[in-house]
């Protein structure tokens, strides 16, 4: 090697380890995402039989599906969707028309992202300590609560980002028509930004359907169908947990099939969500 | 400035021609303003709650409660140093992994990926991000650690020297299960998250920063080292802070593969507990005060100590680019 060939090559090597290091990164990350779900297909697709769907939680042994918890995961999660747009889209409306650069909006939104991604266990400590423990009983509606806190700032955060998209002559016409602030809100720019605001909620609800944590003690668990939820009810996620965990092998399979039906709600409600994103972007 | 509040006075105050429209103006307002201090609150609840649970705890073991690693339910002893140690290594640990992974993996998108691969690898890779927690557990425990245990754990206890640090840091039980492991496992899940924003930050450099580079004869990964990182570093800081701070206070996953063992952790194989985890472990079956009370002073430690690093990530990332 000349003295001015060896630079070019250490450049050369270089540049040829940095890129097959990113490719083979790329390809790590590939490899577990296809791990996790071919286990979860070959494991889980044995236990997802009719019985799944149509009888409850089993004891040790004995026969049995999941279908209280799929009934409880259901109706916890709907309760909370309910609660947690009406206070996620209210508070981006706020963030978005009327705080703007105002210091209290600079401080909601700022406190809004880091709720986003705290511990979701540290919602659940919360709601016991408000709702279960001064109650004194575990309860599905305290269940609703926690995901509705956890799901809140993910819609608050999307519909503050799409409202904002929105071009100010909207807002301009609108009102130069005459229409109040709260009517131009409601019926011009929210409804220029639903498909927008959709996404953010169906990737809410994507989040909280698979949390487990933050119900570990709200909501617990209940070995039968109950569709009072101000009684422990079950849900897909701590059955899994506790299925899971047990040293019944018909435990287990349950468990393998509950993460695959929940796995595959999530990655189903998030590709829709993307591809809904995507079309609202073209048009 | 586009929003409807901060129109030219003339236009907001103009007269409605329905004497409720504008009458419900002022009311819509403060019902959006709440739902936002709403979300205030409850943060601020969460701190307070958290704070009064666990004062008992505090109260009774005072300063002990942060450098005693020991946490015995029955003489009713409970220190927080092992929980906490715990949970620092591992999250640091799985940032030490998936650090450079997510950093090549933003790359290989925005630089290397080809055009007609890129949404469908983008989109795979936001599906490592979309499995919940609790199948990252259970593929960990079940899958990964009987793998990892023959492959990994076996042949490095085998061949490390008795005796020498090495051994030390590798003892354990060959199952699988343990601070390594649970750490790899973050690692993955924290993975999409730092490369997600990565992306982001690294779509935000002009073309011509990046081209003008390539123009002087830049291989592809001199323009990355020299131009781009540079480019986009306190928000690349930010990225990854928000990883940690997920992998800090991540629980179900954490739960079930790092072995649930109270104290300081030994060895990197060695079972450890994190925060999250004994909380999750004990909290439903903690019927004395004070066992409760130390599971929830353990929550404001975590609280403290993820608020400090989410907030620290959102400051960077705010700074670099409205992310």
């Amino acid at each position: 090697m000349t003295a001015i060939g060896a630079p070019r090559l250490s450049r050369r090597i270089g540049e040829g380890a940095f890129l097959a290091f990113c490719w083979l990164a790329t390809g790590i990350a590939l490899l577990a995402l296809a791990a996790i779900l071919w286990s979860l297909l070959t494991q889980g697709i044995g236990g997802l039989d009719l019985n799944i769907f149509t009888k409850s939680t089993p004891a040790p042994g004995s026969e049995g599906g999941l279908l209280n918890a799929i009934l409880g995961s259901l109706m916890m999660c709907v309760v909370a969707m309910i609660g947690a747009v009406f206070i996620g889209v209210l508070a981006g409306t706020w963030l978005s028309e009327f705080a703007r650069d105002s210091h209290y909006g600079k401080v909601i939104r700022f406190l809004n992202d880091v709720l986003l991604s705290a511990p979701s266990i540290l919602v659940g400590l919360f709601i016991y300590t408000i709702i279960v423990a001064p109650l004194k009983g575990f309860s599905g509606f305290a269940g609703s609560v926690a995901l509705a806190l956890i799901a809140a700032p993910v819609i608050t955060r999307t519909t503050e980002d799409v409202l904002r998209l929105q071009p100010i002559a909207l807002r301009e016409a609108s009102v130069a028509l005459g229409a109040p602030v709260w009517s131009t809100i409601l019926t011009v720019i929210w409804k220029a930004a639903q498909g927008g605001m959709l996404t953010g909620a169906l990737l809410a609800f994507a989040r909280i359907s698979g949390e487990t944590a933050p119900l570990l003690f709200t909501a617990l668990n209940n070995q039968f169908l109950s569709l009072d939820m101000t009684k422990p009810t079950a849900n897909l996620p701590v059955v899994i947990f506790n299925f899971a965990l047990s040293a019944y092998d018909d435990w287990r399979r349950l468990a393998w099939a509950g993460a695959l039906l929940i796995a595959a709600t999530v990655l189903t409600v998030t590709v829709v969500a993307r591809i809904l994103a995507r079309e609202q972007r073209r048009s | 400035m586009s929003a409807v509040a901060d129109l030219p006075p003339t236009v907001a105050a103009a007269p409605s021609r329905s004497a409720f429209g504008a009458a419900f103006d002022k009311g819509f307002e403060i019902l959006c303003f709440s739902a936002a201090t709403f979300l205030l609150t409850a943060l601020g609840g969460i701190v307070i709650s958290l704070a009064i649970g666990g004062w008992p705890a505090f109260e009774t073991f005072g300063l002990n409660f942060f450098i005693s690693a020991e946490w015995d339910p029955v003489q009713e002893i409970y220190g927080a140093a092992g929980a906490v140690t715990g949970t620092l290594v591992s999250a640091s640990l799985a940032l030490l992994f998936a650090l450079p992974l997510s950093f090549g993996i933003a790359i290989f998108l925005v630089e290397l990926c080809p055009p007609m691969l890129r949404r469908t690898i983008g989109t795979a890779v936001e599906l490592l991000a979309g499995i919940p927690s609790i199948v990252y557990g259970m593929w960990g425990l079940f899958v990964f650690a009987p793998w990892f245990a023959k492959h990994v754990q076996m042949p490095i206890m085998m061949s490390v020297e008795p005796g020498s640090f090495w051994e030390k840091i590798t003892t354990g039980v060959p199952n699988g299960a343990g601070i390594l492991s649970a750490s790899i496992i973050l690692a993955i899940m924290i993975l999409p998250f730092i490369a997600a924003t990565m992306r982001e930050l690294l779509l935000t450099i002009p073309a011509q920063v990046r081209e003008s580079a390539y123009g002087l004869g830049s291989t592809t990964f001199e323009v990355i080292r020299k131009v781009s990182i540079p480019y986009v570093r306190t928000g690349a800081i930010g990225a990854v802070m928000l990883g940690l701070g997920r992998a800090l206070g991540e629980t179900m996953a954490v739960t079930f593969i790092i072995g649930n063992a109270h104290g300081f952790p030994t060895s990197i194989f060695a079972s450890g507990s994190t925060i999250a985890s004994t909380i999750a472990n004990e909290f439903a079956e903690a019927t004395e005060r004070l066992h409760s009370a130390s599971l929830i002073a353990l929550g404001l430690v975590l609280f403290v100590i993820t608020f400090i690093v989410l907030a620290l990530a959102r400051l960077l990332i705010g700074r670099q680019a409205n992310l």
